[in-house]
């Protein structure tokens, strides 16, 4: 099967990778562009560890074919921290313990980002209905819920 | 397996009708990509829709109906303000498919030509009235969304032919629809049972209705009797237990991994009585 | 809190950044599927779709032929003549002459891609006879039920046991008879849970590299590498030495990764390729089909109970399939089962079955979530029954220090008393109720474990220090580290770095089991730590030309013991490290053992559910976990303990549980099907640490990990009863089940 030549920008830097067509966009993200921090928990659409976004909409990575990234904006949890900035979010994560394997950490901070990004005052019930495509075997969700709420807090007190 | 990016639908078409191996359309390609990898549907050819003018679109027709594109996500339909105002049970049907991820790709028309009878974006539909524009070799035509599902993962589209739109009937005075399904989670969960209710009123009283039910069948139906049973009523209690009764009647389940048949019919019918509340409510102008 | 006798603490007790905090909220950390090597091949495994099948004929030319395919295994490839547990390892890591349940191994390739690879797999063509199968403990342990495998019973089976029975266990003490006589009330009833999967939600990956000179490496997702190494070793015939594993991060386990899968597989294939590294990654599906989900009960359990509640006797008998090798974990359940009670007289009585399901593997305190599903409901059946407060009986008939276990050893010092008053003064325990709303509470027990510890610490010529240990950092466990290293040595938190290193690096670790990662490798540490100031001491005297003796060590520095000493003024870590050089050398610490002195575990959950009378779904409104940690060292990853084991206690015992077909193959092998619990499912996870020492650690830490995932699934089935009249009895309490029950209780 021959292979696809694709160009995209991934985290505001334009790249291109060859992919076969049956490649999932997380396929080409890990393997042709050593970008590992987006994961692989089931890659079926339920887990949430592949969250990426795609022109600035989340979606599942492993539900996006790689060669349907030709032309487009994609954003990783490479991208969060704005040089050596930490965003907010990465900075409460480890405040708040909310990791514990740290696995699907990826993937909610994607995900909270662009919960945040689009309603910068969730209430709990907002941030976990948001976050149900995330799951964490670990933490029983306590204290992520409670770091995407602080870091939400403090991004609108900096906001003022 | 061989990917195509379709500029037209006749194109799509075309690429369709001629393909001699498994043919698949990708939307959001939050079934097809799941089937690719579990290895249950390799496609031969892929056709991409996505690159199709207009497929992103959701437009208001003159008649006061809606027309929506074959690649707009479930998150865009819950952002338009106006199509919900009009058809909230249609769009919270489709909101409730996966998660804000999903959502961020899922779509309507895939999640109607992926044939599932627990398809929740689909008994809105139904229950809507709404119709699905089809092109194919022989070119264009308009079916009831009903008539597409043909048994679990089959629809009734010939070799070649796909939708290129759905259609919304405009809304009218005094209408309101809903749609609830049952699952054990809070999310994440495929419909165990399903109920969507489509109704008008005029002062108290129920002037027409629509109920369909997903995921108790092999297809998702219509139920013309327990349709017949609202009409003319205000919802009162005994006409509540007549439609639960009445659609739980009409149920045919199948016991599965999710659930049992007896749970389904039973739920089935809590559902309706639920769902009609909400859309009564609704027609009487409470949008909640 | 209880107060105790142990001193202030400087560091202990606190909540500072995890040290591999940053690593993990930047996608640095590499996981298990993260690495890759040149000259790199993808593997892929074919496995039985069949749950019972003998297999006539693996053909694997067509793979082979494929261009890109560099090696194909069969059990051909491995060696012959295993004995025990080794065979068994073998055996599940790639079918012999039967395919023993649907997933099971039986071919596996290297290929230059990994689509190639999976191409490759699904080019092999292997011919089964199916046979017939069984995949219910009940069913297995009747005498007709199909053979799994002929002459698999140990000694301990009784003879003209059915065929499937492969361990039996039977143990008690006190007149039982007369227990039961002396009771108002003795009640007796059968419980049943579902197997369920730890559900980590990193798949298994590994990467393998094995010459023909079967020297190797491995690079691997593990809870202990060690015991990879040593299975892998076994399973191939390699020398142990030989086998260099270096453990990745890794994305939880649970008990899951402390054995091997397709571990050894990568490593044959690579000997087959020609040394070249082979990379090997399951997807979910195989996750839930062939790696070691828990095992799945069905227990009859019969107790005595006074009209003050005072509790005269327990008999438990319980049948568990651990999938078709011995290994269910009957024994550690039936301890577990009473472990909370003063009982004068207890019968135990135990039947490991074999089925046609994957190999169980350790689950978060294995056996005793079942155990205590059984004993937990049926106490609580009992109050209603004779009108008793749960908590007081539970309070009455509380073990105590110095009281002799269930199980058989007297307990030392135990916190389950105050664990109970915890939870009694904790507000959830009084909050007020609504309609179809209902609250449950229930006991849990964990022995926790020590075993094979080896730490090193190392000065570094700054006075920083490094930590080599050997158990990966599954939730934390470097902060942890990092503390009791740096309150030993008087140096700041940050001035610790903790390394997870590879096999060769130290002497054997056991895995993350036990929860023992914070006990043992901490109190390793700390034993290195004081092995390291006993050298520093020494050094400073020396340098003072006085006796090591007369040398302390106080806040990070030598100083002189006491007025008659000398007089010096101290000698701060940074010196003594910049000096090392010429005082000697360098300066390291090392401790290694079988590490006694574990303290068990206790807790009490309360759940308040509300339960939709119409659907039977049941909503969980507010939950609480008050557990004994003997010391919090980082509070904050013991809260995420015992909120993470509730969650897992939480989906056991409403939606999680592997559903098999008439056909023996696996329903739900996908993460929408295998319902573990989201975000929107759950409560914020209320939590009290209680402390009371144990003695056996330096800072008086008891194991955290496992004890958490006890109580849930009994006290839900209390909470349910309370708020529905309707007693569940077999798990998971699903809507259908709920509803199903509800039902019979209005019908009649
Ligand atoms: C994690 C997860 C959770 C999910 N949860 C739910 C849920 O709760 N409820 C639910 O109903 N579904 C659920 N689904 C299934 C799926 O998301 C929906 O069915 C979705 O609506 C499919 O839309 P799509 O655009 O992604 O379809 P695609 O995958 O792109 O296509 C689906 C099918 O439709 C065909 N098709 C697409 N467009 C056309 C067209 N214009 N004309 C003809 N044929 C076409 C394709 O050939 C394919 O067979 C879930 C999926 C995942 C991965
Ligand atoms: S890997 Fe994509 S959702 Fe799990
Ligand atoms: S921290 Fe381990 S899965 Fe979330």
């Amino acid at each position: 099967m021959s292979k696809i030549h694709v160009t995209t920008t991934v985290n505001g830097d334009s790249v291109e990778f060859l992919a076969d067509p049956r490649e999932t966009l997380l396929d080409c993200l890990r393997d042709h562009l050593d970008l590992t921090g987006t994961k692989e928990g089931c890659g079926t659409g339920d887990c949430g560890a592949c969250s990426v976004t795609l022109d600035g909409t989340l979606v599942c990575s492993c539900l996006v074919l790689g060669i349907e990234a030709e032309g487009r904006e994609i954003g990783t949890i490479e991208g969060l921290a704005q040089g050596h900035e930490l965003h907010p979010l990465q900075r409460k994560f480890i405040e708040h313990a909310a990791l514990q394997c740290g696995f699907c950490t990826p993937g909610f901070l994607v995900a909270a980002k662009a919960l945040l990004d689009k309603n910068p005052n969730p209430t709990e019930t907002e941030v976990r209905y948001w976050l149900a495509g995330n799951l964490c075997r670990c933490t029983g969700y306590d204290k992520i819920v409670r770091a995407v709420m602080d870091a939400a807090e403090e991004m609108r007190k900096e906001a003022v | 397996m061989r990917y195509h990016a379709a500029k037209t639908f006749e194109e799509a078409a075309s690429i369709a009708a001629k393909a001699d191996g498994v043919t698949r359309f990708l939307a959001g390609g939050t079934d097809v990509l799941v089937q690719l990898r579990a290895g249950l549907v390799t496609p031969d050819d892929l056709i991409d829709l996505k690159h199709i003018d207009g497929v992103q679109d959701i437009t208001r027709l003159d008649d006061g109906g809606w027309e929506i594109g074959v690649a707009v996500a479930g998150a865009r339909l819950g952002a338009h303000e106006a199509l919900c105002a009009d058809w909230p049970g249609v769009v919270e049907g489709m909101e409730l498919v996966g998660s804000t991820q999903v959502q961020g790709r899922a779509t309507l028309t895939g999640n109607l030509c992926n044939g599932s009878p627990a398809a929740d974006g689909v008994p809105g539909l139904v229950a809507a009235g709404a119709v699905a524009k089809i092109v194919g070799p022989d070119g264009m035509r308009e079916i009831p969304i009903e008539e597409i599902p043909a048994g679990p993962g089959k629809t009734t589209l010939a070799k070649g032919e796909l939708i290129a739109a759905v259609r919304l009937p405009a809304r009218g005075a005094g209408g309101g629809d809903a749609y609830q399904r049952f699952i054990p989670r809070t999310e994440m969960d495929i419909a165990v049972a399903g109920c969507a209710i489509n109704l008008r009123v005029e002062g108290d009283t129920i002037t027409e209705a629509r109920v369909a039910i997903g995921a108790v069948a092999p297809t998702i139906r219509l139920v013309p009797e327990a349709a017949e049973l609202l009409v003319g009523s205000t919802l009162d209690a005994a006409t509540a237990d007549a439609l639960a009764a009445a659609v739980s009647a009409a149920a045919n389940p199948i016991t599965d991994k999710r659930g049992t048949s007896e749970f389904r019919t039973e739920v089935v019918g809590v559902l309706a009585r639920r769902v009609a509340q909400t859309a009564y409510d609704r027609a009487k102008g409470d949008r909640s | 809190m209880a107060k105790d006798e142990f001193r202030e603490f400087r560091l202990v007790g606190t909540r500072p950044d995890r040290p591999d905090g940053l690593d993990k909220v930047t996608g640095r950390a590499r996981y298990g599927a993260d690495i890759s090597a040149p000259g790199m091949l993808w593997g892929a495994v074919v496995r039985s779709p069949h749950a019972h099948a003998r297999i006539v004929k693996i053909d694997t030319s067509k793979a082979e032929a494929l261009s890109g395919v560099k090696a194909v295994v069969t059990r051909a490839d491995f060696p012959t003549g295993l004995t025990g547990d080794e065979w068994d390892l073998q055996e599940n890591t790639m079918a012999g002459d039967k395919a023993l349940y649907d997933g099971h191994a039986v071919a596996a390739v290297a290929a230059t891609s990994k689509l190639r690879a999976e191409e490759a797999a699904r080019l092999i063509e292997v011919e089964y006879e199916v046979l017939p199968h069984v995949i219910d403990v009940d069913d297995a342990i009747k005498p007709d039920a199909p053979v799994i495998r002929e002459g698999a019973a140990d000694a301990t089976v009784p003879e003209g046991m059915p065929p499937n029975v492969v361990r039996y266990f039977e143990h008690g003490r006190g007149d039982l008879d007369a227990g039961f006589a002396e009771a108002d009330l003795v009640r007796e009833n059968t419980y049943r849970t579902e197997a369920t999967h730890q559900g980590y939600i990193e798949p298994h990956a590994c990467l393998g590299q094995l010459g023909e000179d079967g020297k190797g490496e491995m690079w691997v997702c593990t809870q202990g590498h060690w015991f990879i190494r040593k299975m892998c070793a076994d399973v191939l015939g390699l020398e142990k030495s030989q086998l260099r594993v270096t453990p990745s991060e890794i994305g939880g386990g649970f008990g899951g990764k402390t054995t091997i899968f397709m571990e050894p597989l990568s490593l044959a294939l690579s000997r087959k390729a020609g040394g070249r590294p082979v990379k090997i990654v399951m997807s979910r599906s195989e996750v839930l089909r062939a790696t070691g989900p828990t095992a799945s009960a069905s227990m009859d359990v019969k107790i005595g109970m006074k009209k003050d509640g005072t509790l005269t006797a327990g008999r438990a008998e319980f049948r568990m399939q651990g999938g078709a090798f011995w290994g269910a974990p009957v024994d550690m359940a039936l301890d577990c089962a009473f472990a909370a009670y003063k009982l004068p007289a207890v019968m135990h009585i135990g039947y490991d079955v074999l089925a046609n399901r994957p190999k169980a593997a350790a689950y978060r305190a294995p056996g005793s979530p079942m155990a205590a599903c059984a004993v937990e409901s049926l106490i609580d059946e009992m109050c209603r029954e004779l009108g008793l407060d749960p908590m007081e009986v539970r309070l009455k008939n509380a073990v105590r220090e110095g009281d002799r276990s269930s199980y058989g050893p007297k307990f030392k010092s135990i916190g389950l008393v105050e664990t109970l008053e915890a939870t009694k003064a904790h507000p959830n325990f009084s909050a007020p109720l609504g309609p179809n709303q209902g609250r449950g509470i229930a006991s849990g027990f964990w022995f926790n474990h020590g075993g094979e510890t080896s730490v090193t610490i190392a000065l570094s010529e700054d006075g920083t220090v490094t930590v080599s240990a050997g158990t990966p950092d599954i939730g934390g466990s470097r902060a942890s580290i990092a503390l009791m290293t740096a309150e030993t040595l008087g140096i700041p938190y940050e001035n610790v770095r903790v390394n997870i290193v590879e096999t060769g690096a130290l002497g054997v670790n056991e895995p993350t089991h036990g929860s023992r990662a914070t006990f043992a490798t901490g109190k390793a540490a700390v034993e290195a730590a004081n092995a390291a100031i006993k050298e520093m001491c020494r050094r400073a005297a020396v340098e003072w030309g006085i006796d090591p003796e007369a040398v302390e060590w106080v806040d990070g520095a030598a100083q002189p013991a006491g007025p008659n000493a000398g007089k010096f003024p101290p000698m701060s870590i940074a010196e003594i490290a910049g000096n090392m050089g010429s005082t000697g050398g360098p300066i390291s610490g090392h401790h290694e053992g079988n590490l006694g002195g574990v303290g068990a575990s206790f807790g009490c959950h309360v759940v308040d559910v509300e339960v939709d009378p119409e659907t039977g779904r049941t909503t969980i409104l507010r939950y609480l976990v008050v557990q004994d940690a003997g010391r919090a060292i980082h509070p904050a990853y013991v809260e995420g303990q015992y909120q993470g084991g509730a969650a897992q206690g939480i989906g056991w015992a409403l939606n999680e549980g592997y559903v098999y077909g008439e056909d023996g193959r696996l329903q739900n092998s996908v993460f929408l099907d295998y319902r573990v619990p989201v975000a929107s499912d759950l409560p914020m996870i209320d939590t009290v640490i209680v402390e009371v020492p144990n003695p056996g650690h330096p800072f008086g830490v008891r194991g955290v990990g496992e004890t958490g995932i006890t109580p849930p699934l009994p006290a839900i089935a209390n909470a349910i009863h309370a708020a529905t009249g309707a007693r569940l009895r077999h798990l998971p309490m699903n809507p259908p089940s709920v509803l199903a029950a509800i039902k019979a209780v209005k019908g009649g």
